[in-house]
C-alpha cells in the first residue's frame, strides 16, 4: 500500500491517503488546485512536512534516490537534457522497443533529436522512459493531455496493462472520462484540500 | 638581476610621444564627425591617471617592504576581484552565501597557489616581498575571477533555466551528482575556455603581456619563457580549482540533502 501521513507544503494541506497495491488511484482537480504539489511532495522533490509508506517502507528512512526508483513520477510537462531520444534510455534497462511500441511510437524514435518532438510525443516519451526503469509504484500527472483519441486509448490500455501485472499507478486528470476508465480509488483536490470521493 | 644593464628607460616625453598615433586617431574622428573623441579622450585620461596612481602606490608599497602593506594592497586587490564576480552574476545566491561560495572559492585557490609560489618556487627574501607578490597574486586573480565568475554563472543559470531536464534525472532516481554531472561538465567547460585559449595561443599567436615587458627590460627570452610558464601553469592550476570549488560548492547549496533541487536559495 502507498500510504502518506499528514503529508503537507506551503499551498498543501495534510493529506492522508491509502492506495492499495495494485490499484489505479485517481486524483482530480481543477489546474491551479495543487495536484501537481501533491504529486510533488510524494516523490520528496520540494520540502515537505509528513510521512509516506510504500509497502513497510519509510520514505525518511531510505534515500531520496532510492524513494523515486520505487516510487516514480512523470510530470505533465517533462525535462530532456540530451540532444537525442535514445540518450535518455540509457542505463534504464527494460525493453525499451516494446516500451514505445505500447505507447504508440515507432522504434527508431530512439534516432530522434529531441528537439522535433511534438507535445504528445515527449508525454509518451517520457512515460516510456519513466517505465524502463521498472518502478513498483508510478505517479502520472496529466499523461494525456497532448495525445490525440487514439493516442490516448492506446495509453490507457497501457496503463491497465501495468496495473494487471501487479504495478500501482496514481493518475492526476481533470478529465472525467478518463478518470472512469482508470479509476479504481477517487480523490479530490480543491485548493490544497485532499478529500477522498466514494 | 644582471639583465637591468640592457634595460632602456623611458623619458616622459617618450610617453607623450608615443600617445601620437592615438591622437591622429581622435583628430581624425573629429574630421570625420564620428563624435567618438570625447570619450577617446576621456579614457585615455583616466588610463593615464589610474596608471600613474599605481605606479605611485607601488613605489610605496615596494619601498615599505612591510608584510602588513602586502597584505593590505592584496586585501584591496581580493575585494574589487569579489565585487567584481558577485556583479558578473546573473543570478546570486541569497543571503551571506554569495560572498562566501564564488569569491572565497576564488581568493583561498588564488591564496594558496600565491604562498606556494612565493615559498617554493620563487623564494624571495622576504618571501612576501611587495615587488614578487603583488604582481603574481594580480595575474593569478585576474584569470581566476574571470574563471570563476563564468563556470558560476552557467551552473546557477542551468540550475534555474534547465530545472524540468535536472529533475527529470532526479525522478529517475539518480543523486544530486549525477543528476547535475552534465550541467556541471558544462560549466567548468565554460570557466575553464578563456586560460584553455590563451594556454593554446601563447607563443603561437600572441606573445604573453608579461613575457614581452620582461624582455623589453632585458631578460633573456628563454628565462622569460620559464617565468611565463611558471606563472600559465599558476593560473591554470588556480582557475581550474577555483571554477571546481566554486560549481561543486553551489551545487551544494542548491540541492539538499533529500536530492531536491534548492532554486529558493538564490536571490530574488
Amino acid at each position: 500500500m502507498l500510504r502518506t501521513e499528514n503529508l503537507s507544503r506551503p499551498w498543501l494541506e495534510p493529506v492522508s491517503i491509502r492506495l492499495p497495491e495494485g490499484r489505479i488511484g485517481v486524483v482530480m482537480g481543477r489546474s491551479g488546485s495543487g495536484k501537481t504539489l501533491l504529486a510533488r511532495a510524494i516523490v520528496d522533490l520540494d520540502p515537505n512536512e509528513g510521512e509516506v509508506w510504500w509497502k513497510d517502507v519509510r520514505r525518511s528512512a531510505v534515500s531520496a534516490p532510492e524513494w523515486r526508483r520505487m516510487v516514480g513520477y512523470v510530470p505533465a510537462e517533462s525535462g530532456w537534457w540530451a540532444d537525442r531520444v535514445g540518450e535518455h534510455f540509457d542505463g534504464g534497462g527494460g525493453d525499451v522497443p516494446a516500451l514505445l511500441e505500447a505507447v504508440a511510437m515507432p522504434a527508431d524514435a530512439l534516432e530522434w533529436p529531441v528537439s522535433r518532438l511534438s507535445s504528445g510525443e515527449r508525454q509518451r516519451l517520457a512515460l516510456a522512459r519513466a517505465l524502463a526503469r521498472r518502478p513498483e509504484v508510478l505517479i502520472l500527472d496529466e499523461p494525456t493531455s497532448a495525445l490525440d483519441e487514439a493516442t490516448k486509448e492506446s495509453v490507457e490500455a497501457l496503463l491497465l496493462r501495468k496495473r494487471e501485472e501487479g504495478m500501482t499507478l496514481l493518475v492526476i486528470t481533470h478529465d472525467p472520462g478518463q478518470a472512469e476508465r482508470l479509476g479504481d480509488l477517487f480523490w479530490r483536490i480543491e485548493k490544497g484540500r485532499v478529500e477522498a470521493v466514494s | 638581476m644582471t639583465a637591468q644593464a640592457s634595460y632602456i628607460a623611458l623619458s616622459y616625453w617618450d610617453v607623450a610621444a608615443s600617445a601620437l598615433f592615438l591622437f591622429v586617431a581622435g583628430v581624425l574622428t573629429v574630421v570625420l564627425k564620428l563624435g567618438m573623441a570625447r570619450s577617446l579622450a576621456i579614457t585615455a585620461a583616466r588610463m593615464v591617471a589610474q596608471l600613474l596612481a599605481i605606479g605611485f602606490v607601488l613605489k610605496f608599497i615596494f619601498s615599505a617592504t612591510n608584510g602588513w602593506v602586502t597584505l593590505a594592497a592584496a586585501t584591496v586587490m581580493m575585494t574589487f576581484a569579489a565585487r567584481e564576480v558577485l556583479n558578473r552574476q546573473e543570478r546570486q545566491l541569497a543571503g551571506w552565501w554569495r560572498f562566501g561560495l564564488g569569491p572565497s572559492a576564488m581568493i583561498l585557490t588564488g591564496a594558496i597557489a600565491l604562498i606556494y609560489a612565493l615559498t617554493l618556487l620563487l623564494q624571495p627574501d622576504p618571501w612576501f616581498s611587495p615587488r614578487y607578490a603583488l604582481p603574481l597574486f594580480g595575474m593569478i586573480l585576474g584569470n581566476s575571477m574571470n574563471g570563476v565568475s563564468l563556470g558560476l554563472n552557467e551552473i546557477t543559470r542551468a540550475i534555474v533555466r534547465e530545472k524540468a531536464a535536472i529533475e527529470a534525472r532526479l525522478l529517475l532516481g539518480m543523486t544530486r551528482w549525477e543528476a547535475l554531472r552534465p550541467f556541471a561538465a558544462r560549466a567548468l567547460r565554460t570557466g575553464m575556455t578563456p586560460i584553455m585559449n590563451a594556454m593554446a595561443a601563447s607563443g603561437v599567436i600572441s606573445l604573453p603581456g608579461m613575457m614581452t615587458g620582461q624582455i623589453l627590460s632585458g631578460v633573456p627570452p628563454v628565462e622569460a619563457v620559464k617565468y611565463q610558464l611558471m606563472i600559465m601553469f599558476l593560473i591554470g592550476g588556480v582557475v581550474g580549482l577555483g571554477v571546481l570549488a566554486a560549481v561543486f560548492a553551489s551545487i551544494a547549496r542548491l540541492t539538499d540533502c533529500r536530492h531536491r533541487l534548492r532554486p529558493d536559495r538564490l536571490a530574488e
